[in-house]
């Protein structure tokens, strides 16, 4: 076993302790885990709020895309500054609502808001359908970590397998009360590890990020630009807009916003959040470090350009350092995602169907659909072939449909009906699982419109339609006023 | 503060019609393509503006503001 298995296991090992010390004492849920980090202090509240984004898809994702597609990847860069400022606007009168109706869940809230618990079970539904590649990713990225970080000696369906099993024994050992110290450890090693390699590396190889910028220009002409065709304008502009109105709607995020003690937090958030976005550029140079350093790399494997290109200049025990913050960027918002997923199932599914279940049945329901959900999410990654970028873009395009219907719904008087919302959501739905499953895009659907249209991403295509079902359902169903 | 809160539009300018205006890589700005160093620009500016609006905008005032 190499040095740097042993560091990785060693982490896990240690994780899953201090899983088990904070079941031991004080009890921590998803509402103390935020709640009881505002006696932290205002900078380890912030570490652990931001550190939220900081999941495999940034480690490995950013990095991957960078090295595979080049100037492209800034779209990650663009579309959380414009969440967050998004968010200061959206968030305080979701929280004020969900507070005054006593709402624990985005389902709940959509089926408050528009007095249908119907459309609660759909939303439960398109969270579900969006969370497996979030998660399907998270794992993909464990796969890699031990995957590089063994040398060789475990083959990746196997380092996939491994990383489920860990994922599951830790929400399964740490529930819900996955110490909070976890997630402050993950944080500070992944800003240490990105900050050192971001600058180590071009400085290393290429004296400096001048001279590393111009030997890619110079070797592949075009890259550092957005292309013609393709990842264009078109794509990078809807795909930010796409990304950005989906930032919030995911379901584990809408729901942590319920635990904000005071809606001044999120405002406050949003002043800051954007300048800790700022970390990502360091992942992006240790992306485009590796082109002229580990070249080759395709297709999906260009997730594995920041472990190859560690594994290329370290030691087997940095390495092992390096793949251990990966691992926890990996393990912690994974089990955050997979006990969303099953708590969705068993609170917003199950129990729309058997009212009469008690708290005490659903609860034990969640905790056994998570070795579950975590097996279905294992087959969806042993089916490879995708980018991690690819999957969380899936993704986005899923939960960003619930996006009109919830901004109509914070407008003083909201002039979506229930019909309206079913439709727009329906819509835009079909249209994103049409065209993943049958692997069609604008481009090959329309091939007579001008080139720039045929860039769009197609969530933003769907959300259009979904947004033009809506108005038209709206609009015929309509309560008409009373004629006498 | 109404005025203040159009402040916000600027950061969706700046991306979304800035980008594709300045997609080139040439000249390198702190050693980053042009198009790169925009973007980190508009980053910084963003949160300046959050905290401008952040400042202006009364509901984060401790006491609510006394009605006329």
């Amino acid at each position: 076993m190499s040095a740097a298995l042993i560091i990785i296991f060693a982490t896990i090992a240690g994780v899953l302790c201090l899983g088990l010390l904070a079941r031991r004492g004080k009890d921590m849920n998803l509402e103390q885990w935020t709640v009881g980090g505002r006696g932290f202090g205002t900078i380890l509240v912030f570490v652990l709020m931001a550190g939220e984004i900081y999941t495999t898809f940034t480690f490995l994702g950013g990095s991957g895309f960078a090295y595979g597609h080049g100037a492209p990847t800034f779209y990650i860069l663009s579309y959380g500054c414009l969440a967050y400022l998004l968010s200061y606007f959206l968030l305080p009168p979701i929280w004020r609502y969900a507070e005054k109706n006593r709402l624990i869940s985005q389902p709940d809230f959509f089926a408050h808001k528009y007095d249908s618990p119907a459309l609660g079970v759909l939303v439960a539904l398109v969270g579900i359908v969006a969370l497996i590649p979030y998660l399907v990713l998270q794992l993909k990225g464990l796969g890699i970590i031990v995957d590089a970080a063994a040398y060789g000696a475990i083959s990746p369906t196997l380092a996939i397998w491994i990383g489920a099993a860990v994922i599951t024994a830790y929400v399964m050992v740490s529930g819900v009360r996955g110490s909070a110290w976890t997630a402050v450890v993950k944080d500070i090693l992944i800003l240490a590890v990105v900050l050192f390699l971001g600058i180590y590396l071009p400085i290393h190889y290429y004296g400096g990020y001048g001279s590393m910028f111009s030997a890619i220009d110079a070797a592949k002409p075009g890259f550092l630009t957005l292309p013609a065709k393709g990842e264009s304008i078109a794509w990078f502009d809807s795909t930010v807009l796409l990304t950005a109105f989906g930032f919030y709607m995911w379901p584990h995020s809408f729901g942590s916003l319920f635990t904000a003690k005071e809606e001044r937090t999120f405002r406050r958030n949003a002043v800051m959040m954007p300048l800790y976005q700022l970390i990502l550029l360091f992942v992006f140079f240790v992306g485009f470090a590796a082109i002229l350093q580990v070249p080759g790399l395709k297709g999906a494997e260009i997730d594995l350009s920041l472990l190859r290109l560690s594994v290329q200049s370290f030691d087997p025990w940095f390495v092992g350092v390096i793949g251990a913050a990966g691992v926890l960027t990996a393990l912690v918002p994974g089990s955050m995602i997979l006990i969303a997923a099953a708590t969705l199932l068993a609170n917003n599914i199950f129990r729309i169907a058997q009212p009469h279940a008690s708290d005490a049945t659903v609860s034990r329901l969640a905790k056994l659909l998570v070795p579950v959900v975590a097996v279905v999410s294992v087959v969806f990654t042993l089916q490879g072939g995708t980018t991690i970028v690819a999957l969380l873009l899936m993704g986005y395009s899923f939960v960003t449909q619930l996006f009109p219907t919830l901004v109509a719904s914070l407008l003083p008087h909201n002039p979506v009906t229930r019909e309206g919302a079913f439709a727009g959501i329906c819509v835009g739905i079909a249209t994103v699982a049409a065209t993943t499953l049958t692997h069609t895009s604008v481009a090959t659907m329309f091939p007579a419109l001008p080139g720039a249209l045929q860039d769009l991403n197609i969530g933003i295509v769907a959300l259009i339609l979904n947004v033009v079902a809506l108005g038209i359902v709206s609009a015929v169903t309509r309560r008409r006023p009373a004629y006498a | 503060m109404a005025f203040v809160k159009w402040l916000a539009v600027l950061p969706f300018l700046g991306i979304l019609v800035g980008v594709p205006l300045l997609n080139r890589v040439q000249p390198l700005i702190m050693g980053m393509p042009l198009i790169l160093a925009w973007i980190v620009l508009w980053v910084l500016l963003t949160a300046a503006i959050m905290a401008i609006i952040y400042r202006c905008d009364p509901a984060n005032r401790d006491t609510p503001e006394p009605r006329q």
